[in-house]
């Protein structure tokens, strides 16, 4: 890989991780810039991995005002009102993960995320978004799909014991190595828009309950105009009955998605910080692949359940036709 | 979110973690934000550089000081109304006994050697507290759960021994990389800097078997006469041209092999014999931060590969830093992976050996890691590994026996999932640990010692901590603080007889009850006679077996049917994880030799098999990184 040597003191502080990935996995880490927005506890782990890796640049998107409830699985923020008061978790994260890295930019933007244009995305290698509406989801995922450049996308979210990780890494190359010989592996990804507009009978056979309990709140928040994760088990007959007309619609049994799951999603807003720390550490873990090339990375879905404590990768993606 | 239940049971409850290194400080903060109110830590290491880039409670400036009580003022930090108890102490002390396991509701390991999990593992059998296990390397990770009398505890499965190495490979006909760097490390380091009354196989046997050293004993004595380059030059000479001629004159010996080529300072540095030495004193006009054979020849990146005559000078300006400018160490240093100055003198020497053996040369970030046993770590594994021992100990707060899971985080995808949930195992019925299976020893019982068996097996196999041995009613042998004077003096007369010799003679039939009282772990040894050992395979002269089969003696019981089912679905499941753990041991000369804690290198990973003989169906277990 060409570009300069790292330092002998990236060298020293990197060492036991260089190990794994390697000194030019290491470099290219250390060009890449990250954009993250929605700030709650499994961003704040997110972060704090590849603030850890020595990624060159990040991004914090989140204007809202510090609250205790935001502040439930979020250990970056001293819980101190004083302290906190007035500012907003932007800004406050940003001030904690510099400290974790000297050698790591971290900074603030403010503003709507749905209101950055092409041009802002660009200068990032990737994005990663969270507690926002399917709509913004959309139109981020098609902006970074418009960029001149490739830019990773990714969505994640918890909710209850239960997280999902959505990937868009658009044309993905990279080498792999099998038994001893290198091989040029070329994985085509869907856009979130067009993942979840996938029929679900023509989804992967016995796909993860969870995804499909996922879009049903998901298009309940977006129907009712909810602020996301602000839905409560108040509104469970609401999304029961939502999930019977798109369940008829696609002509699929209510049972894929039991009512006991639902229950659980909607039964608190609040995280679960033992599972914001897996989603966040395997979101870390794909981000850190996608930017050094190495390792196979997940398409396209990822869900972790600490009921039955699967972390299952799903693979829904539009079939292009040949030519 | 959490259930009400769950909740009271988390706030009511108090744990101990042992371990705030790289899942440790993972673990203190996903247990304070789960609402954990009572935490214990113990950690006997203090933050060192190379931790930073993953254990997120410590910066820059708190290099030095205590993991378990940095990690609580960080934690504070965000959690201030909860109580964190440090103890930057080894958990092996004695003041951490079953008593004081028993105040905790459940323990939560996130260590670094199979040795400290051991002593964990047995503490919380006897005080009869819940044990969550975990480890990492890489990608690659597992939780387990070990309750007593419900599933398998750490030790029902036989752990591998370390790898070792034949002295002949080591010291005469090195094939890998590895094989020079045990070399370089534990011959040469060892020679040169370490302590001179330490058994060591440097010299080379010749045909005639009369060993270099007999002649050579002074070779590694300075000369009065002699200046740092004259004796680095002697030494460089002796141990890669002379030993290699003496090596290639066993003719027998290099049938099969390609021979060695022995070098000779003058053969590196023919032209140049000036230059040779670096450029020692115009750097000690400018005084190096850190004192380091590579800065004063001017060789920055660690990742380069260096030619045999770059190597050559390291190894020259290396030897001379250490006489010149660390001389009062010498005679009691040991190779530690910190140390830049014996890193880069192993590096080279290694390296120059082979290149004499025709083996690649490797760079010294990648010597590092081999000599030092580094084991690869990044911050994602050790924040996942920590979520899941959390879930795991919510549920034995709960006593949710039905739910309990050994979790294994893969690196590449087995049945599309990457977090693989398995039940947990029964219990070994013939486990020496959590059962009270007896053991069988074969030893001969006339020329053996009582100290084999305390160092070879009670110590180093049964990882016992205070050990006391009895044959029938009479003790043989303890260890304590509060013996008599006359109880010390006839226990270590006792060490030096042979068993057939003791004032209550051992001999073949004999049953050896063996306690620690520490680790309330007891366990009867049945001794059986037997005249020879062969010293490559049986370097101990001493074979312990017993618990080592269960698996095959296993296999006819009716009471294992549910571990049958569970254990191959989990095999199915399970990709070989293949590691590359080569040890740094050499049979038999360092085996005895007192290691560091943390040098109890390869244990981490530890190998399981499943119960099918298939090998791609193992499942690896690993430990928490070291450091």
């Amino acid at each position: 890989m060409d570009g300069e040597e790292l330092t002998e003191q990236e060298t020293a502080l990197y060492d036991r991780q260089i190990r794994v990935w390697g000194a030019d996995a290491q470099r290219r880490l250390s060009k890449s810039h990250i954009l993250v927005s929605g700030l709650k506890g499994t961003v704040i782990e997110f972060c704090k991995n590849i603030v850890l890796a020595g990624v060159g640049s990040v991004t914090l998107i989140d204007d809202r005002v510090v609250t205790e409830e935001l502040l439930a699985a979020n250990f970056l923020i001293p819980h101190d009102e004083n302290m906190y008061a007035g500012k907003s978790l932007a800004v406050l994260c940003c001030d904690s993960l510099k400290d974790f890295n000297p050698m790591v930019r971290v900074s603030v933007q403010k503003g709507d995320l749905s209101s950055f244009g092409v041009d802002f995305f660009e200068k990032f290698n990737v994005v990663v978004v969270s507690s926002c509406s399917l709509s913004t989801k959309k139109l981020v995922n098609e902006k970074c799909r418009k960029a001149s450049k490739r830019i990773a996308f990714y969505t994640v979210d918890c909710r209850d014991s239960c997280g999902e990780i959505f990937v868009d890494l658009q044309k993905y190359l990279y080498s792999k190595k099998e038994v001893d010989e290198m091989v040029e592996c070329l994985l085509e990804y869907s856009s979130f828009e067009e993942a979840i507009a996938i029929p679900w009978r023509s989804l992967p056979r016995r796909v993860s309950k969870l995804y499909l309990a996922m879009r049903v709140i998901e298009r309940f928040e977006e129907l009712e105009s909810r602020n996301p994760g602000d839905t409560s088990i108040a509104d469970l007959p609401d999304v029961q009955k939502l999930r019977k007309e798109l369940c008829e619609a696609h002509s699929l049994s209510e049972s894929m998605i039991p009512d006991a799951l639902l229950e659980r999603l909607l039964a608190s807003t609040t995280e679960f910080p033992p599972v914001c720390a897996i989603i966040g550490g395997i979101l870390g873990q794909e981000v850190i692949k996608a930017i050094s090339g190495k390792g196979d990375p997940l398409k396209n879905f990822f869900f972790f359940d600490s009921m039955d404590g699967k972390g299952i990768i799903e693979d829904i993606s539009i079939v292009k036709a040949e030519g | 979110m959490v259930s009400e239940q769950q909740l009271s049971a988390i706030k009511g409850s108090k744990v101990l973690m042992v371990g705030a290194g790289g899942i440790g400080c993972e673990l203190l903060k996903t247990l304070a934000l789960s609402g954990f109110q009572d935490i214990h830590v113990i950690d006997m290491d203090t933050i060192e550089v190379s931790n930073l880039n993953r254990q997120f409670l410590f910066r820059q400036s708190h290099v030095g000081q205590s993991k378990a009580k940095v990690a609580r003022d960080a934690v504070l930090k965000f959690r201030p109304n909860i109580s964190i108890t440090p103890y930057h102490a080894n958990v092996k002390d004695p003041d951490f006994n079953v008593d004081f396991f028993k105040q905790f509701n459940v323990v939560l390991n996130g260590l670094d050697n199979l040795d400290a999990r051991r002593h964990v593992n047995r503490l919380c059998l006897a005080a009869g507290v819940p044990l969550v296990e975990s480890g990492t390397t890489g990608f690659l990770g597992q939780v387990t759960v070990h309750v007593k009398g419900r599933t398998e505890c750490y030790e029902c499965q036989p752990k591998p021994a370390p790898k070792t190495y034949p002295v002949c490979t080591i010291t005469s006909t090195p094939s890998k990389f590895v094989h020079c760097i045990v070399w370089a490390k534990d011959l040469l380091f060892a020679k040169l800097f370490g302590d001179k009354n330490q058994e060591n196989d440097l010299n080379v046997h010749s045909k005639d078997g009369s060993s270099s050293s007999k002649q050579a004993e002074d070779v590694f004595e300075r000369h009065k006469e002699e200046n740092l380059e004259q004796y680095g030059n002697r030494i460089y000479d002796h141990v890669f041209g002379y030993n290699t001629e003496l090596a290639l004159s066993n003719e027998e010996t290099w049938r099969n092999r390609n021979k060695p080529r022995p070098i000779y300072v003058k053969d590196v540095f023919s032209s140049d014999l000036a230059s040779q030495n670096g450029n020692l004193d115009k750097s000690s006009n400018g005084d190096p931060p850190s004192l380091s054979a590579m800065a004063s020849l001017g060789l920055k990146n660690p990742q380069d590969l260096w030619s045999l005559k770059e190597n050559s000078k390291v190894f020259l300006e290396a030897l001379k830093l250490f006489f010149s400018k660390r001389e009062k160490e010498i005679g009691n240093l040991s190779f530690d992976k910190d140390d830049q100055l014996a890193v880069e003198f192993v590096t080279a020497a290694a390296n120059i050996r082979a290149s004499s053996f025709g083996i690649p040369l490797h760079s010294l970030f990648e010597a590092k890691g081999i000599a030092g046993n580094i084991v690869h770590a990044v911050a994602t594994t050790n924040a996942i590994i920590a979520g899941l021992i959390v879930i795991e100990a919510i549920k034995v707060l709960q006593h949710d026996i039905k739910n309990y899971r050994m979790t294994y985080c893969l690196e590449h995808p087995s049945r599309k999932m990457l977090l693989m949930p398995v039940e947990p195992f029964e219990p070994n019925k013939s486990c020496y640990v959590c059962s009270e299976t007896p053991l069988d020893l074969d030893i001969n019982t006339h020329r053996s010692k009582l100290r084999d068996i305390v160092d070879k097996i009670v110590k180093a196999k049964l990882g016992m901590n205070l050990p006391l041995i009895m044959h029938r009613s009479a003790l043989l042998y303890e260890v304590g603080d509060d013996l008599e004077e006359d109880e010390v003096a006839n226990y270590a007369a006792n060490l030096e007889k042979v068993l057939s010799e003791l004032p209550t003679p051992v001999t073949g039939g004999t049953i050896l009850t063996v306690e620690d009282l520490q680790q309330e772990l007891k366990c009867s040894i049945n001794i059986k006679h037997r005249e020879e050992f062969d010293e490559e395979k049986e370097p101990d002269g001493m074979i312990l077996s017993g618990w080592i089969q269960p698996l095959a003696a296993e296999k006819n019981g009716k009471t294992t049917v549910d571990n049958e089912v569970s254990t191959s679905s989990a095999s199915e499941a399970v990709p070989l994880l293949t590691e590359d753990d080569d040890d740094l041991r050499i049979i038999p000369t360092i085996t005895g030799k007192k290691r560091k804690l943390s040098d109890v290198a390869n244990e981490r990973k530890n190998k399981r098999k499943a119960e099918e003989p298939n090998s791609k169906n193992d499942v690896v277990l690993l430990d928490d990184e070291k450091f």
